[in-house]
């Protein structure tokens, strides 16, 4: 016999009120875990993504679109940079690496990339199988598309035209070849068909019809275009005239990717905000729940504690008994919270792979889940001290005279 | 075995409970007697230590009870008192065994792995130790009420209006049990009664004045 016995066998004994307890003070617990996991996994991503690029060089237009859609890859372009002005920026004195992204095609619903090998370096993406792509139309597969489209290599494929995998345009007489595919590198290069900027040239010159002859050959100099260039300076302070160095190009804009996402954090922040509003209100009322349970309890017990007293059980005694099942019913809610929140995370990482977006994970732990326990724990506490107090006063004699 | 001086209880400032001098020795069995409001159940929690009077000494087991502080008088009652309340309270969430157990732990006194099996048998509910209150009928309840009180071996047994609610039969048990069970812990035994259907089988009673 011991208080945990006692605690337990009261608490059996409300098992339906004892569970309904724990499952409100769990489903609070997995909110709060699962905005935790999503927001702190997107946040790395999204850092990772951007990391060592100082400046994206787009067509003229909105400066979040051109970081989303070069970097991030999730927006269209907003136009075309000519290849000619693009190299002579990525020549500029401050400039240290120019790496060139010409989108527009898809294959099977992913993005086919035209840039360089420098793209690949920047991301540390290593190849698990085959070569880089050495001439046009040889492409490289990123993890994602690997394990999902699983291609032979030297298998051939037909890219589309647009960014979905319907409705685009294939571009049949000039398919590509596979010649290898990327290890994981949890960047947005998993997600990516890779192939030589010079592919798109050779594919989309073609695609012309204007000529009448259709001619499997690079367009002149003066009419290769790409969508944008990513640029890291020279060093931290070099920079500083480049912007204004791009943007006097007349069709040329420069976007920062680290304001861009900054702004961007700042509008998921309200969103963000409102979710974990939710699951406060959520574990405030599992805490509500759980005083409510506990004070009742109190009334139909007080002949029990009455009865303890008599036998010999003090004050302490008693008190601890309702900490006791307070604490248990916040520890069983904490743990079991946040194994439901690692579950979901992991369906919603499920989810987001389906549909080709960032992935997420529900099998990383951090180490502020340990404040969620903390917090969690002192609910079970800061509740129970109410009843576990006028447990303490209750008058044994008084009681038993009464009943 | 206690010594009763000058005591006096008031609820709310009218006198509940008034004795001159009573004592008694140990072993000796006692039958309280008085109508309803006399202050029965208040002297037994009295003696019991579970309240505090408004006047007097008490002493039990040479124990002067009300120099005791709060903690000391927790242990005192635990380790020399047993009392059998008039409804019995026995604890619903716990079994027939958990509740006797329950005794021996809050008593805080060396572990007695079999006592509570022991007693049980003793008072014939060793196939109800697995059972709990709800499932028992009223003469059990009360079996296991007193296997409660007396599981520590008590040197002071109280009971409080045993036999209200028993026919004449079961009464006469009960008293059997409570007398048996004082003699083998050579407790002292304290009846409060109002029932007139026992006074003839105690010699030593004392008559409470309304």
């Amino acid at each position: 016999m011991t208080l945990a016995r006692i605690s337990f066998s009261y608490l059996w004994q409300r098992r339906l009120s004892t569970a309904l307890n724990v499952a409100l003070l769990a489903f609070g617990v997995a909110a709060v875990t699962l905005l935790l996991l999503s927001s702190a996994q997107l946040e790395e991503r999204v850092y990772r993504d951007a990391r060592g690029i100082d400046l994206v060089v787009g067509a003229k237009g909105s400066q979040t679109q051109i970081v989303l859609s070069s970097i991030y890859e999730l927006d269209v372009p907003t136009g075309s940079v000519l290849w000619s002005e693009a190299q002579e920026i990525a020549k500029h004195k401050s400039v240290r690496k120019a790496i060139p992204l010409a989108l527009g095609d898809n294959y099977a619903g992913f993005r086919v990339v035209g840039t360089s090998h420098d793209y690949l370096t920047h991301y540390d993406a290593r190849l698990v199988d085959g070569k880089l792509w050495q001439e046009p139309l040889e492409a490289v597969f990123g993890a994602d598309v690997a394990a999902r489209l699983r291609p032979r290599i030297g298998s051939t494929f037909v890219a589309s035209h647009g960014f979905a995998t319907s409705g685009g345009e294939a571009h049949n007489e000039l398919p590509y070849r596979v010649v290898g595919t990327l290890a994981r590198t949890g960047s947005v290069i998993d997600q990516l068909v890779l192939t030589d900027v010079a592919s798109y040239w050779t594919v989309h010159a073609q695609q012309k019809p204007a000529e009448g002859e259709l001619v499997a050959e690079p367009l002149p100099d003066d009419g290769r275009t790409i969508s944008a260039l990513l640029l890291q300076y020279a060093s931290a302070g070099a920079g500083g005239e480049l912007p204004r160095f791009v943007n006097a190009y007349e069709n040329l804009q420069a976007a920062s990717p680290s304001y861009e996402t900054a702004r961007l954090f700042g509008i998921i922040a309200v969103g963000m905000d409102l979710l974990q509003g939710f699951a406060l209100v959520l574990m405030v009322s599992a805490a509500l729940s759980i005083f409510i349970a506990l004070y009742n309890g109190l009334h139909e017990r007080r002949y029990d504690i009455a009865v303890m007293r008599t036998l010999g059980a003090t004050r302490e005694d008693i008190m601890a008994l309702l900490l006791f099942e307070g604490i248990i019913l916040a520890c069983v809610g904490a743990v079991s919270g946040l194994l439901l929140g690692h579950i979901l995370t992991s369906m919603l990482g499920f989810a987001l792979r389906q549909a080709q977006q960032i992935s997420v994970t529900g099998w990383i732990w951090y180490s502020s889940e340990l404040w969620i326990v903390g917090i969690a724990l002192l609910v079970g506490v800061a509740t129970a001290l109410l009843p576990a107090w006028r447990a303490h006063e209750v008058d044994i004699a008084g009681t038993l005279a009464r009943g | 075995m206690f010594v009763i001086r000058d005591l006096r209880h008031a609820y709310n400032g009218e006198d509940a409970l008034q004795i001159r001098e009573w004592q008694a020795a140990q072993g000796e069995h006692w039958l309280i007697l008085g109508p309803s409001g006399s202050g029965k159940t208040t002297l037994l929690h009295i003696l019991a230590g579970i309240l505090r009077p408004s006047y007097g000494d008490v002493l039990v087991a040479g124990q002067p009870l009300l120099r005791l502080k709060p903690r000391a008088l927790d242990r005192f009652r635990a380790r020399h008192v047993g009392i059998v309340l008039q409804k019995m309270h026995l604890v619903a969430s716990l079994t027939v065994e958990e509740n006797v157990v329950l005794a021996q732990y809050f008593s805080r006194l060396p572990r007695e792995p079999y006592r509570a099996q022991e007693v049980l048998a003793e008072l014939g509910l060793a196939d109800k130790a697995d059972m709990y209150p709800h499932q028992l009928s009223f003469g059990q309840a009360q079996r296991v009420a007193v296997a409660r009180a007396i599981v520590n071996r008590p040197t002071l047994l109280l009971a409080d209006e045993p036999t209200s609610n028993l026919d004449d039969a079961n009464a006469m048990q009960t008293l059997d049990l409570l007398e048996a069970q004082a003699k083998a812990c050579r407790a002292t035994l304290l009846i409060a009664t109002h029932d007139q259907r026992i006074k003839s089988r105690f010699r030593k009673q004392y008559m409470l004045g309304s």
